[in-house]
Formats: C-alpha cells, structure tokens, sequence
C-alpha cells in the first residue's frame, strides 16, 4: 500500500533521514522502531506532506505523493496523527472531529458523516461524554484518542502513528495499543513509530529499526522481538 | 429637561463616544481575523475602511447606483482589494517571516494610498446618510440616524462572524489554522486559502466600517493610517486576536475619545486615548481580555 525508496527529509541542508526504502503491505502493521532523535517523526512527516524537505520516492497505493502537500495526501487515504497528539487545543471534542470530516464535508453526505462519528464516539466513549468540552482541557489519553477519532473521519485507507503512547499511563497505553489492534481487525493498514519498542512489536507484522537516520534492521516482528541486538537496545536486555 | 446640562452633555459625548468607538472596533475585529490565521498584523487594515468609503463615493454618488446596491458592489470592490493584498504582496513573499509579511502590508498601504489619491484627489468627500440626517431627540440627547446605522452594522458583524465561527465548516477550519496550522493541514485544511480568506474577510469588514462612516466624518485619501492606529490601539486593548476584546477595546477607546475631548481639551483627543492605552498595556500587557489561559474569550 506504501512504498518508500530511498527517501531523503530534514531541516536544512543536512538530511536527518536518508534513503530509507520501506514497504507497509496492505492490511499489515508496520511498526518503526528508535531511540530518541532517531528520525522517526521526520519519516512519518515525509511521508504526510508535512515536510516538503526531501528527495527519494513516495508511493501510496501505486500512485507518487512525494511533491504533494499534506492537506492533498490525506484527501488520498493517508492520515498522520502526529507526535504530541496536535488536536486543535481551544476547540470543542466535538468540533475536532468534525474538522475531521472537513474534505467532504457536504450536505449529501450528511449521513456519511454521522455514521462515522458515531463509529469514532463508539470507540471512545469518553469522547461522546466530553464532546462539548475544550479539547486543551482533556487528559493525555483523551486527547491521544480525539486525535486518532479525529484522524478516522478522513476515511484513512493507511493511519500513521507518532509515537501514541508517548506521556501515557500504562493502562491508557494498553487501552491505545488495544485500539491499535481492533482498527487493524477492522482492515485498516497501520505504520506505527513507537519508542514502547516491546508493545509495538507485539502487535505489528514487521518492524524496521532506525538509528541516526538510516534502517538498520528489519524484519517479522516475532524475530525482531528476539533479536538480541534489539533486546539490548531497544528491550530492556 | 434643561435641568441637567452637564448629564445631558455627558449622555451626548458617549453616544458619540460609541459610535466612534464601534467604527474602531470594526476596524479591530478586520485586524484580529488576519492575526488568528496568519500572526501578520495588517497594517493596511486602514486602508480598506478608506477604499469602503470612497468606492462608496464613486458607485453611489457618482454611477448614481442606489443605495442598496452601492452597498454590496463596496463591499465586493474592497474585498477584491483584499484578495489582491494577499495574491500580489502576502504570497509571493518566498521565506515569510511575520516581520517581512507586516513589512509587506505597510508597502501596500502606502501603495493603496497613493492610487487613492491618484484616484480621488485629495479633497474630502462626503456620502447621505443612509436614513437622512433628521436627528433624533431623546431627552435633549441628539443621535444623528447615521450612529445607529454605525452601532448596528457593528452589532451585524459581531452576529455573522460569530455565526460563521461557531456554525460553519469553513469558519471552525478558520479557526484550526490559526489553533494549530500542522493539524489543520493534516485533516485537508488548505491554508493558503484560510488565509486569502481572511483577508477577504477583513477587507469585507472595513468596507463596511468605511461605507458607514463616511455620512458621519467625511472621508479621504488619508484617513487610512490614523483608523489603522486606533484600531491596532482597540485591538490591543481588548486583548490582540480576542473578538470581544476588539468589541470592548474599540469602544473604550471610542469613549476615551469622546468624553475627553468634550471635557477636556479637544486637540488632545488623540493623546488621551494613547495615554489610556499605554497606562492599560503597562498594568496587563495581554490586553483586557486577551489573558492567554482565558482562551475561551478569544472567539466570540
Ligand atoms: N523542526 C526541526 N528542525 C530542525 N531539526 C529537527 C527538527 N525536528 C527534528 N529535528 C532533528 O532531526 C533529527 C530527527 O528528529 P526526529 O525525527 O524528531 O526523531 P524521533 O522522532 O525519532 O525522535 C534529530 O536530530 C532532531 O534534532
Ligand atoms: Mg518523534
């Protein structure tokens, strides 16, 4: 569904990313995987548009994003929930997961619109109950799940994850891995960056290790899982 | 009634006093809906509420089109205006820094200005008043028809951008822009087109400051910098990007005015209402409303 070749991104004129070739196979979850500083965020930023700082190839679904922008690929099917959840702070629950919706949003798809907000509200309860409330003033793990809600209403084939369980309690994070895993039941092809490296290799088909910028390992999940170089360094030993 | 002169004089310099103050707060509202989206202040706010008063001039007066016509062809005229500010002086600009953008504005106030001038010479000109100029006599207060035309389009603005901010699709992805540009961008936002937007919008907004101004105060080729003044002034008093805050600001700063210059000595108007403003920055540099943990005050 996504295919990365040689894929270049930074700040400036230093790449802080370079030639990452990746491949996240319909259906699947990939999971990256790295250290702070690793280029993670800069990969997922690449691949959404947000950075237009790069040089390599992006295709999603067969077709060449690399010189689109972001408000262009996620009308495609490709929706980032970026690092630090960036829900829009002063407005309502309710009024950020309409802008979800803000591509189609027309009269004669009204009923379409409804349908998925109830599906996101059913999936987070607790969103239905604070719908009026100023998304700022929610906690870390309702505003993890307004921004996945939120990303949901963009009719995403492919959800990119930054890091969702940055900053969470162990049992909210256990509560969005679990999210992570019913989306992905559901048909949704997800990749997933996480430094919780054990979590996200346990729910993810493949798995690639970044290091300052470059892959250096790859492969199943379950092997990686037992890789002793990754247990060394990204498990705990 | 003639028992109290002083009351009635007072009653009298803050009807002026608000109508002055709703002009500006017009004027601070066009500055705030820029600033949300795009953090440039635009300092050719001014000049649109001139362009409203004198467009208003040649359509009405001059193509002789009625009134109600004349109106919305203003409007549409300054909007243009505000359209072409952003496609030939915002846009193009390559690395934008909000200092070279705001650079950019003052540029094309003075632009603005100059064709004004070309345009419409120097001489000050005048519009009827949209329902005569009959005053209306309330208890010794004289209010011209025109201060309730000004207070009431003030009112209509307040209304319809509330509407448009709180109700609308297009007006809550307004207000993502200037709440978190990356994740407006994430769900589809345009935000070249938020901001071309918004200076349509605010240029719409001075129009019609200008249009129902000039019956009262004449209007020129010049007017522009010392209504963008006041109104930056309203602005920031209120609190700069809060819409209350412009409505609160403009006002104060409408009466400071008035109330000072029938009290006081009037050449100094301007003084006094700068003075306030500065005394106010000094006890709460945010602004009256503008305190940024009260972010519910920053839209309507
Ligand atoms: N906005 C930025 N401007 C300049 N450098 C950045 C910016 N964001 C990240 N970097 C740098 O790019 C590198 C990769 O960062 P990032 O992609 O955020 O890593 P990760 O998400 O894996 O923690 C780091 O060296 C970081 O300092
Ligand atoms: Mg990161």
């Amino acid at each position: 569904m996504l295919e990365i070749e040689k894929l270049s991104a930074g700040y400036g004129p230093i790449p802080a990313i370079r030639e990452i070739s990746l491949t996240v196979p319909e259906g699947r979850v990939v999971s990256i995987i790295g250290a702070n500083g690793a280029g993670k965020s800069t990969l997922l930023k690449a691949v959404s548009g947000l950075n237009a700082n790069k040089s390599g190839c992006i295709l999603f679904q067969g077709r060449n994003i690399t010189g689109l922008g972001a408000d262009r690929i996620v009308g495609l099917g490709l929706s980032q929930v970026a690092e630090g959840r960036q829900i829009f702070a002063h407005m309502s629950v309710a009024d950020n997961i309409q802008l979800g919706a803000y591509l189609y949003y027309r009269r004669r798809h009204r009923a379409e619109i409804k349908e998925r907000s109830d599906q996101v509200y059913a999936m987070f309860p607790i969103l239905a109950k604070r719908a009026k409330q100023i998304a700022g003033t929610l906690s870390g793990g309702e505003q993890q799940m307004l921004a996945i809600g939120r990303a949901l209403m963009t009719r995403p084939k492919l959800l990119l994850l930054d890091e969702p369980s940055m900053g969470l309690a162990p049992i909210v994070v256990q509560e969005i891995f679990q999210t992570i895993e019913t989306l992905n039941g559901m048909g949704m092809t997800i990749l997933l960056v996480e430094q919780n490296a054990r979590a996200a290799l346990q729910i993810a088909d493949f798995a690639y290790v970044l290091e300052t910028g470059q892959v250096v390992l790859k492969g199943p999940a379950a092997q990686l899982l037992n890789d002793p170089k990754v247990k060394a360094a990204y498990l705990g030993g | 009634m003639e028992t109290f002169p002083f009351l009635n004089q007072l009653l009298q310099f803050l009807v002026t006093g608000l109508t002055v103050g709703a002009i500006y707060a017009m004027v601070a509202i066009g500055f705030n809906i820029i600033y949300n989206v795009t953090e440039i202040i635009n300092l050719a706010q001014g000049e649109f509420v001139m362009l409203g008063g004198l467009v208003m001039v040649s359509v009405h007066t001059s193509l002789g089109l009625p009134l109600l016509l004349a109106f919305p062809v203003t409007v549409l005229v300054v909007t243009l205006v505000g359209v072409l500010l952003d496609r030939l002086a915002i846009r193009p600009i390559r690395k934008p820094s909000v200092m070279t953008l705001i650079i950019a504005t003052v540029a094309a106030s003075i632009i603005i200005k100059g064709l004004a001038m070309i345009i419409w010479g120097k001489s000050p000109y005048d519009l009827p008043a949209f329902s005569g100029r009959t005053p209306i006599d309330i208890g010794g207060v004289i209010i011209q028809p025109q201060y309730l035309w000004v207070i009431g389009f003030l009112v209509a603005v307040a209304v319809g951008l509330t509407l448009f901010f709180n109700r609308t699709i297009l007006g809550k992805a307004m207000g993502a822009c200037a709440d978190n540009p990356d994740a407006a961008r994430l769900v589809g936002i345009n935000v070249r087109h938020m901001v071309l937007l918004s200076f349509a919008l605010s240029a719409a907004i001075g129009a019609v400051a200008g249009l129902t101004l000039t019956p009262i105060a004449l209007m020129d080729y010049d007017r522009g910098a010392m209504l963008a003044i006041k109104g930056f002034g309203a602005a920031i008093l209120g609190g700069l990007g809060s819409f209350p805050g412009a409505i609160l600001g403009g006002l104060i700063l409408g009466l400071i005015e008035s109330l000072s210059a029938g009290m006081l000595a009037s050449g100094y108007k301007d003084a006094y209402a700068l003075i306030i403003l500065l005394a106010v920055l000094f006890i709460r540099p945010s602004g009256i409303l503008g305190n940024l943990e009260v972010t519910r005050f920053k839209r309507f």
